[in-house]
């Protein structure tokens, strides 16, 4: 078959109808795996709540707005039939060395940090991405309550050992932990809605 | 040109790394350990073999003046179809490989495959070329990645063969750099000795 000549009329017929099937082909995968991505979505958050807060039978979701920081942060207050688990919070900075890491911290009713979980970051991989398999950050903070333990990085002033060469990554974890730690006590304050979300 | 030969050139001889220094941007950004190279030459692979067959079935009826935008939405469609079925479907491999598929619409390895060879051929060979030059790209990403991993952090895959932090710089920009260099002085060379 011939080449199509490169008239004018050709040139837009051509390139509408391949944007045309190429937006209606996209649209259709996107209604399809529309569901699928939303279910993983949640499983990924259920899977975090999990391990920062093991064993919950009840969730109470409330969010609240951090005195610092654009977002508002997801807090998920846990029970073990009647008694109070503690919350499991999903936190986030913007002072990573590419930006934004979103994390999830668990903590007891008395403000005792039980877990960590860094759930999404651009980390320079094999330093930065440390903060997440590691542990060395981690290991760190859990079984501390952040009133008396000072959690920024030691150049900072603070009680934690940074990574070696990555010190911008450390300190964003410490950024999002103290984020999601100065909340709890705004969220006390707050009315929590106690219905049941999961 | 038979087929073996569509296949293999894209191993050593028109590697779109080593020989043509084509798809800088993502060489030299993932590279930082091995398993990062073989996920986006993977990716990258498939994207190409997918892009490859459809231009080369719809060449003929793509005027001349606008094939490089024609090319350019039946890529940018594959990629996002590829990144909606893996989030949805394989949701491990989204998480691993996730972060290098929106880079493969910008990659001019594919583009340039498919204004070099695919607007030029048929489906079948097309398709050769596709995997050909994918897997081209994909041995070259590992090789890179693996020897800044190793140089880097002691690592290989992930797996740790001396317990310490290694030469930082070489996960860094700068080792992307230097190591591409000489792994193609290295290439070059072979080359040389290969004609000579």
């Amino acid at each position: 078959m011939a080449k199509k000549e490169s008239t004018f009329t050709n040139m837009v017929l051509t390139l509408f109808v391949v944007t045309a099937l190429s937006s209606l082909a996209a649209a259709a995968v996107y209604n399809i795996t529309k569901e699928p991505i939303a279910e993983v979505q949640r499983l990924k958050q259920q899977k975090a709540i999990e391990q920062v807060m093991p064993g919950f039978t009840q969730l109470a979701r409330t969010s609240v707005m951090p005195e610092t920081g654009p977002d508002s942060l997801i807090f998920f207050k846990g029970y073990r039939d009647t008694t109070e688990l503690g919350f499991a919070v999903t936190t986030y900075t913007y002072i990573g060395y590419s930006g934004y890491v979103k994390m999830m911290v668990g903590f007891t009713p008395q403000g005792i940090i039980t877990n960590v979980k860094v759930i999404d970051q651009k980390e320079t991989p094999g330093l930065g991405t440390k903060m997440v398999d590691s542990m060395q950050l981690i290991h760190q903070v859990v079984g501390k309550n952040p009133a008396e333990f000072k959690i920024s990085v030691k150049k900072d002033g603070g009680q934690v050992d940074a990574i070696t060469a990555a010190t911008i990554s450390s300190r964003a974890f410490c950024d999002a932990v103290n984020r999601a730690y100065k909340s709890i006590d705004k969220i006390e304050k707050q009315a929590i809605n106690t219905g049941r979300v999961e | 040109m038979n087929q073996w030969t569509n296949f293999t050139k894209g191993f050593i001889r028109e590697n779109p790394v080593f020989a043509m220094l084509l798809g800088m941007c993502p060489t030299l950004a993932v590279t930082s350990s091995a398993i990062n190279g073989l996920g986006m030459g993977l990716a990258t692979t498939f994207v190409l073999t997918m892009s490859n067959i459809v231009i080369s079935l719809i060449k003929s009826v793509i005027p001349d003046k606008v094939r490089i935008p024609t090319f350019i939405v039946v890529i940018a469609s594959f990629v996002t179809i590829v990144d909606l079925v893996m989030a949805g479907f394989a949701p491990g491999l989204h998480s691993a490989l996730g972060v290098f598929i929106p880079l493969i619409v910008v990659n001019c390895v594919v583009l340039g495959r498919a204004e070099a060879f695919a607007s030029k051929n048929n489906m079948v060979s097309s398709i050769f070329d596709g995997l050909g030059m994918g897997l081209g790209f994909a041995f070259a990403l590992t090789l890179l990645g693996s020897v800044r991993e190793i140089l880097g952090n002691y690592s290989v895959f992930g797996i740790k063969f001396i317990q310490s932090d290694g030469v930082l710089m070489m996960i860094l920009p700068p080792g992307a750099f230097i190591t591409l260099g000489f792994l193609i002085a290295l290439i070059n060379h072979l080359n040389m000795k290969a004609k000579s």
